[in-house]
């Protein structure tokens, strides 16, 4: 009996242990992912030229977050895929659990003769260029960062995005739908990326407040974490009670939190990277959307026709299309999504500039 | 008969019994899933030895979960659980990169220095465990998980400090180089040393494809000391006899609780000597955000259960976990599988581990039932 108990007892143990150890694990579920924005992705999607391509090898290692991210390492996996769909291209990814796999991982992928190698996000812009020195001859991109032109590796591209372009026109949007004239905007963790979005919205809004002429206030908060969900409803939640209608974030895993607070308090969040209605349908006024795998899938291309990709940065807007709006938005009246859509046109055709930082937003004038 | 029941007791038979039925279950899942578990096996193991770099890897891989399943193995040995040894890996890992970053001193100053103040920290919070033990009774497991969620937060805290952040990162600066702990950072970099190292081309791969460094020799001699300490010393033998039976061990005139404080002190001190290994042993040389645990202790709990608590046992259950985590990524590239096949294998063996009591139980019942035939 007493043994009975013991072994009882080291079984229940292990039974804590393993829901511990499932609570710790970052992985996320998979089947929630949707596949919007693939209507605006694969319909201009450039001919290529595809034929000597059949052994043409990409793969890229995720950051921290994991292939299931529903964010840009998801993103670009499935720009890898549809890479792979359209042209035979082998493809592969490697995830990362820690951040001192990158130097490891990006070092297994070079083994593997791989033409290109992505690393996935600016946490691993070191680990990268360390690679991109140890292999001369191997082809590296990064996505979400540029390096100094003067210093940067000559087989390195940077891929950069003007997420200050749909921040703008999600900003706008706020603007022109508030009704109390205030909104919000939670940030992850400072840094310039972040900061296009932040300054893109504010001008954005800046630009709804001087038409329709009445004072429109943004208030800022930065969650310091990309993962803390509860972090990102509690900030949001701060934010409608204070009077705050519409909150857009830039945020990563802690602006689920954020949706979920728009969605208690009934009020309209505004989604980014990819288009987030799904999370929250009546309560996701819009998204800013940033297509990483768009990117990615280009920039692969390129490489494929035998173009030399690296030694600089490219750059992703709206002109591009690798930014925007969703398609449907249900929650936007009519005239408000058309006249974004004119906005657009004027960006495109570089009419309106909209910043990307504390400085450029000073000179900005709406 | 009486044979087959002395191997079956041996604690190294279970070991084994338990990584096959580890490398079963995870074959039936892959099968079901649809992959050849033989491929993926395959690739598993090529992961970890097809190159030399590939086993130098498992190696730096392999010393801090050594390290922290040894903590957990010497507190389990005096009856305590110690949940904490991620908690305590991080704050070492927090207080080697803030000096590390701080302190300008040459390299024989440094590294001493980093160690110990590693080694602290780690004591420090694996000792607040063993203080409120001790004192209040309070169980070791609530304020370890307790302390692991502090920690955790402090080193997202500090991560994002002005004056240690680096901009546009997620992490800190890294620490100085004069307290990395390679194999010769310097020397391999230099031209006489590329020049030397080109003339031998394996070995030229181990040293300037991976960090290669001095933390499998720490992890290795910590284990035999601790093993030493434990088994032959009076010291040893007390904090044992709390193990076995605290009420007997304070009858005989051992202080307990002196015996669980310093058995947290030096269980936490190991977990802390993890932190200072990674840190100061492979890239990137800094803490960066923590979305989640990143498992360096709790990977040390499942190396100690693996090992039956055995102190040596934990240098090849660490070895051998530091390869699944690592060799586990190439099942995922090669195969398609999803690495975390690795942690349904790794569970299962744990699980099987913990069954080898019951293997144990019917070895008795074989030597009984075998002395009755004799009979």
């Amino acid at each position: 009996m007493k043994k009975m108990k013991k072994f009882l007892a080291v079984v229940l143990t292990l039974g804590l242990l393993a829901s511990a150890a499932a609570c710790s694990s970052p992985s996320g579920e998979s089947s929630a992912a949707p596949s919007s924005g693939g209507a605006s992705q694969a319909s201009s999607a450039p001919s290529s030229g595809g034929q000597k391509t059949a052994d043409f090898k990409a793969a890229m290692v995720t950051d921290t977050g994991g292939v299931n991210d529903q964010s840009f390492n998801q993103s670009s996996w499935e720009g890898l895929q549809s890479l792979q769909k359209e042209t035979g291209a082998k493809v592969r990814y490697l995830e990362s659990k820690q951040a001192s796999d990158y130097a490891t991982n990006l070092d297994k992928l070079a083994d593997d003769e791989n033409n290109l190698i992505w690393g996935i996000g600016y946490a691993m812009a070191g680990a990268i260029g360390n690679a991109a020195k140890q292999n001369p001859d191997l082809q590296y991109a990064i996505v979400d960062n540029g390096y100094d032109p003067k210093t940067m590796p000559s087989n390195v591209a940077g891929v950069m995005f003007r997420a200050q372009e749909p921040s703008f026109l999600v900003g706008y949007i706020a603007g022109r739908v508030t009704k109390t004239n205030k909104v919000g905007f939670v940030g992850g963790q400072t840094s310039a990326i972040i900061d296009q979005f932040q300054y893109g919205y504010q001008a954005g809004v800046d630009w709804a407040a001087k038409e329709l002429n009445k004072k429109i206030s943004v208030s800022v908060q930065y969650a310091e974490s990309f993962s803390d969900s509860a972090k990102g409803k509690a900030i949001a939640s701060k934010m409608f009670s204070d009077g705050c209608d519409i909150v857009f974030h830039a945020a990563g895993g802690v602006g689920v939190g954020v949706i979920q607070a728009a969605k208690e308090a009934n009020k309209y969040a505004i989604g980014v990277d990819r288009d987030q209605a799904y999370l929250a349908p009546k309560n996701v006024l819009t998204s800013a959307m940033k297509l990483a795998g768009r990117a990615v899938e280009m920039v692969s291309k390129d490489a494929m026709d035998g173009k030399k990709v690296g030694g600089k940065t490219y750059e992703f807007g709206l002109k591009e299309k690798a930014v925007g709006l969703p398609e449907n938005n249900p929650n936007l009246p009519k005239e408000v999504y058309d006249d974004a859509i004119k906005l657009q046109q004027k960006i495109i055709d570089n009419e309106i500039v909209p910043p990307y930082n504390k400085d450029t937003y000073g000179k900005f004038k709406a | 008969m009486r044979l087959t029941a002395k191997i079956l007791k041996k604690p190294i038979t279970s070991a084994l019994i338990a990584i096959v039925c580890g490398f079963l279950v995870a074959a039936v899942v892959l099968a079901a899933a649809g992959y050849n578990p033989w491929q993926a096996f395959g690739a598993l193991f090529s992961g970890m030895f097809a190159r030399p770099k590939y086993v130098s890897n498992v190696l730096i891989k392999a010393a801090p979960i050594i390290l922290t399943g040894l903590s957990v193995a010497f507190a389990y040995k005096t009856s305590l659980f110690n949940i904490g040894a991620e908690g305590q890996y991080i704050v070492s890992a927090i207080v080697v990169t803030l000096l590390g970053i701080r302190l300008n001193l040459p390299a024989p100053l440094l590294i001493p220095v980093l160690l110990a103040a590693g080694m602290l920290a780690g004591g420090i919070w694996g000792g607040l465990v063993g203080l409120l033990k001790a004192k209040y009774g309070i169980h070791e497991v609530i304020t370890s998980i307790m302390l692991n969620w502090i920690a955790f937060y402090l080193s997202n805290y500090i991560v994002n400090l002005p004056a240690f952040h680096q901009p546009d990162s997620t992490g800190t600066y890294p620490i100085r180089e004069s307290g990395y702990i390679m194999l010769l950072p310097n020397w391999k970099r230099s031209p006489q040393g590329m020049a030397a190292l080109s003339r031998i081309p394996w070995l030229r791969e181990v040293m300037m494809r991976t960090d290669v460094n001095f933390g499998i020799l720490i992890a290795v001699f910590m284990a035999v000391l601790v093993g030493f300490v434990l088994y032959r010393t009076a010291k040893g033998f007390e904090l044992r006899a709390v193990g076995f039976n605290r009420d007997a061990a304070q009858f005989a005139g051992i202080d307990v609780g002196r015996s669980l404080l310093g058995s947290m002190l030096i269980s936490g001190a190991l977990s802390g000597l993890a932190g200072c290994v990674a840190i100061m042993g492979a890239a990137p040389h800094n803490i960066s955000t923590l979305a989640a645990f990143e498992n360096n202790g709790f990977n040390g709990l499942s190396v100690a259960f693996i090992a039956g608590g055995s102190p040596v046992g934990c240098i090849f259950a660490g070895l051998l976990f530091g390869g699944f985590l690592y060799g586990g990524q190439t099942v995922q590239a090669d195969v398609g599988a999803p690495s975390e096949i690795i942690n349904i294998m790794m569970g299962t063996i744990v699980f099987f581990m913990a069954l080898s009591k019951l293997i144990s139980t019917l070895a008795d019942r074989l030597a009984k039932g075998s002395a009755l035939h004799a009979e």
